[in-house]
């Protein structure tokens, strides 16, 4: 058997990097923050324990689901996905048109590029619940608002990866385009959107699992949908109507991305 | 500076290989006479234009007279070999007729299916690009830069990425066409069979400036090879 010789420990290198200061007190004031903002905004251990017991008791109180109202609430489930659809299909026919405009190489101007990226970056940052909100001063309750409110909130999504998409496609058939004299419109129609198609699919169908999502809790501020329907059921303690809804809710939410996924398999 | 004091003068209907080492301008030769690299100086004349005193319409035109090929086929990958030689219309169309062959005037469709032939890719209309063999989608190319209806055809390399059976193939189509055609073909090429085989002119870059420039029965393989050492 061969004897393994170790070699001096002065040779082996140091198990530590030497540590920045600044990196080192940058680290140990993230961590007090996130200790800090546990303790201070989390639960404490006094507030489980007396909390676990009441979400025991909610539960027990949905089952077994009531399934009295169950057409009624289909219809409105179904009203609340033709919202989602709505406000998805116009805000990624919008963000086609922004995406261009937002995309390096495509846009007319630096400036315009700037501006489009300016408005994505407002619509992605707002949240859904306020553009609903604003949406229901604007132009009343109902899935109107709601449907506005899903468009802004697709584009601020959709248009970003659209132009990510549209950029990364290969430039060779732009410059080809370009060198037969194609004007640009036609060199975006024929070569980019065709090549940044499967990318703009996905992400389109995402949007749409995204939307129903979004769709649901909407109509906790009046922007329309079966939320309304879940808000009432638990300011009415109905809990098992609220449980109908939360499994029916359950079900579109799993079929749209089970959808989506497979469709997404298939074209891409 | 890659070249300074190239002077070189291409009579219309004239076939010209350029030759020369890796880094001695080819390319950006070929790709400044439509403005595809910027010229920082100097004068080019095409086709009658002063092609550094065009404006965007006026560059435009002149491209449209232009057909590139280049080393790479260019093509939409995803698309059927048809809408992309339809795209070739775009020189003196526009408008979503010309994006797809699907929307394409039946006159448009009946070219396009034309220059398919010419290139001998008929039966491979609807197939996609990405289905294609490397030799076929260059033959594509070849076939979308016809629709153009150019009056000068300018190659990059245009069989640097095939084999040498696909690589002829290309040249001999490209060759034939631009004769058929009474069109003006300049060509770069790495392979010296092909400089000789398919021109009339040889034309070698060295130095930044015209090194060789001979008829193409007047020089043989290995003086060619001789040139490509000793610049």
């Amino acid at each position: 058997m061969t004897e393994v010789k170790t070699p001096p420990a002065r040779h082996l290198p140091p198990r530590v990097e030497r540590v920045n200061p600044v990196a080192f007190v940058l680290t140990v004031a993230v961590a007090a923050f996130v200790i800090w903002s546990m303790t201070t905004a989390g639960p404490s251990l006094d507030q489980l324990a007396r909390g676990l017991p009441n979400i025991g008791n909610i539960l027990s109180r949905m089952f077994p689901p009531d399934l009295e109202r169950i057409d009624r609430i289909l219809w409105s489930l179904f009203q609340t996905f033709q919202m989602a659809v709505a406000g998805c299909a116009i805000g990624l026919v919008l963000s086609v048109p922004l995406g261009i405009l937002a995309a390096e190489g495509l846009s007319p101007h630096p400036a315009i590029r700037t501006a489009a990226r300016s408005l994505i970056a407002v619509f992605r940052t707002v949240p859904d619940l306020v553009w609903a909100l604003i949406f229901v001063i604007a132009v009343g309750l109902g899935s109107p608002a709601g449907v506005l409110a899903i468009a802004i909130d697709v584009m601020g999504f959709a248009a970003r990866f659209f132009a990510e998409a549209m950029e990364e496609t290969d430039k060779g058939p732009r410059e080809a385009l370009s060198a037969l004299g194609a004007n640009r419109l036609g060199m975006i129609m024929s070569a980019v959107l065709p090549a940044a198609s499967p990318s703009m699919i996905a992400t389109s169908l995402y949007c749409l699992e995204k939307a129903t999502r979004a769709s649901v809790v909407l109509g906790l501020v009046g922007a329309g949908g079966i939320g309304v329907e879940l808000k009432v059921a638990f300011d009415l303690f109905a809990y098992q109507t609220a449980a109908t809804i939360i499994l029916v809710i359950l079900i579109l939410v799993i079929a749209v991305e089970q959808t989506g996924g497979w469709l997404r398999r298939k074209i891409i | 500076m890659i070249m300074s004091g190239l002077d070189l003068d291409i009579e219309h209907g004239s076939r010209v290989a350029i030759i020369g080492a890796n880094g001695t301008g080819k390319s950006t030769l070929i790709r400044m006479l439509v403005r595809l690299v910027e010229p920082g100086g100097g004068d080019i004349r095409l086709l009658g234009e002063t092609v550094r005193e065009l404006d965007a319409p006026g560059l435009k035109r002149l491209r449209s007279r232009v057909g590139f090929v280049f080393q790479r086929h260019n093509l939409v990958t995803r698309l059927s070999a048809l809408t992309n030689v339809v795209h070739g219309v775009q020189s003196r169309m526009s408008g979503p007729r010309t994006w797809t062959q699907l929307l394409a005037p039946r006159q448009v469709r009946a070219e396009a299916m034309h220059c398919l032939e010419r290139v001998g890719l008929a039966d491979k209309a609807m197939a996609r690009i990405d289905t294609l063999s490397g030799g076929q989608s260059q033959r594509v190319a070849v076939a979308r830069m016809l629709m153009q209806r150019p009056e000068l055809v300018i190659a990059d390399e245009p069989d640097a990425s095939l084999d040498p059976k696909s690589g002829e193939e290309v040249m001999a189509t490209l060759a034939a066409l631009a004769n058929e055609q009474d069109a003006t073909l300049i060509f770069v090429s790495h392979r010296m069979e092909h400089a000789i085989r398919f021109s009339e002119r040889i034309v070698g870059l060295g130095g930044g400036r015209v090194a060789l420039d001979k008829p193409s029965g007047a020089v043989s393989e290995a003086e060619l090879t001789r040139f490509f050492h000793h610049d």
